[in-house]
């Protein structure tokens, strides 16, 4: 077993109001940043969890992400970075 | 009859259920810990409105998993009855009792207020005592009541019947002023393809009484008392 970190972002799917993001998003534009077209603000969890290689933690996380961490009504996750913790 | 009130960490309108069911219906009511691993004889669960677990990940999303939650899935999938009153809706939500999702108020303020909402139909074993097209006044209180789910889905809540309550304007119209979330189509609440799990953001439980304010919310007891065991 050894000791792995975990990053996976979770971020509201796309066509859904993400009305957290579009207040970020006016915020930007008022800001100048003018380029600015969409904005989405999720979450990112940082899970250390002992496994026997980087592919089972991966595959652990990604089950804790359809259990319990994303929504599948309403939200998509990515596993962002597996690393020796 | 008797009421079973579950309490997470967080709950806070566990006693105005309690009193809506002991003091204005004269029914028997007893609490349920999330703890617990039994549903102590009720017939009827209440998931009531509050902030369990502090809301923590999504409202509702670890509340699911507490011991209780397993006992309430099983009742519900024996036909009985279980009613989420706002963040109870959440939890049903994520339970998958119910279809969709509950999501940050488009407005990203908290709501609350006495908010308008119509009957969509009385042929619910909770709304059986109102009449359709009838316009109650309920309080609402959530920052996260936008109910969402995809097209096929509230197609599908529509055409079976299911989509029980609506938020509407003072001329009783679904119009995007009265939505007080962002709700898909106005939705308010609405029950499971079987008929036995209602799930609603305004408190019905907090309008049991005139003088708080409004007393449509009995009414949704009422029929729940008149048509348990059909």
């Amino acid at each position: 077993m050894s000791r792995y970190r975990v990053a996976v972002h979770i971020v509201p799917r796309r066509g859904i109001l993400d009305p957290q993001g579009k207040a970020v998003a006016d915020a930007l534009h008022s800001l100048g940043f003018a380029g600015v077209r969409d904005v989405r603000v999720g979450r990112h969890l940082v899970i250390d969890a002992d496994a026997p290689e980087p592919g089972a933690a991966e595959r652990a996380v990604r089950d804790m992400c359809a259990k319990l961490l994303a929504n599948p009504v309403t939200e998509d996750f990515e596993i962002a970075t597996v690393e020796h913790a | 009859m008797k009421f079973g009130i579950v309490r997470f960490p967080g709950s806070n309108s566990d006693e105005d259920a309690f009193l809506a069911v002991t003091d204005v219906l004269a029914q028997e009511a007893v609490w349920l810990w999330h703890k617990d691993h039994e549903l102590r004889g009720a017939d009827v669960i209440i998931l009531p409105g509050g902030f369990s677990y502090g809301d923590y990940l999504r409202a509702g999303a670890i509340a699911r998993f507490s011991p209780i939650m397993r006992e309430v899935v099983a009742h519900a999938d024996r036909g009985g009855p279980v009613i989420g009153i706002c963040n109870g809706f959440q939890i049903a939500c994520e339970a998958g009792l119910l279809p969709g999702a509950l999501l940050r108020n488009a407005s990203l303020q908290f709501v609350s207020e006495l908010s308008r909402v119509r009957v969509e139909t009385s042929e619910t074993r909770f709304s059986n005592q109102y009449e359709r097209g009838q316009i109650l006044r309920l309080p609402i209180a959530h920052g996260e009541g936008r109910y969402t789910a995809d097209e096929a889905t509230l197609d599908r809540l529509e055409q079976n019947g299911q989509v029980v309550f609506r938020y509407v304007n003072a001329a009783g119209e679904v119009d995007t002023t009265a939505d007080p979330n962002g709700s898909s189509r106005g939705i308010a609440g609405i029950v499971n393809e079987r008929g036995n799990v209602l799930g609603l953001m305004p408190h019905p439980e907090r309008a049991a009484e005139a003088v708080v304010g409004s007393a449509d919310g009995v009414a949704l007891f009422e029929s729940v008392l008149a048509n348990v065991g059909v």
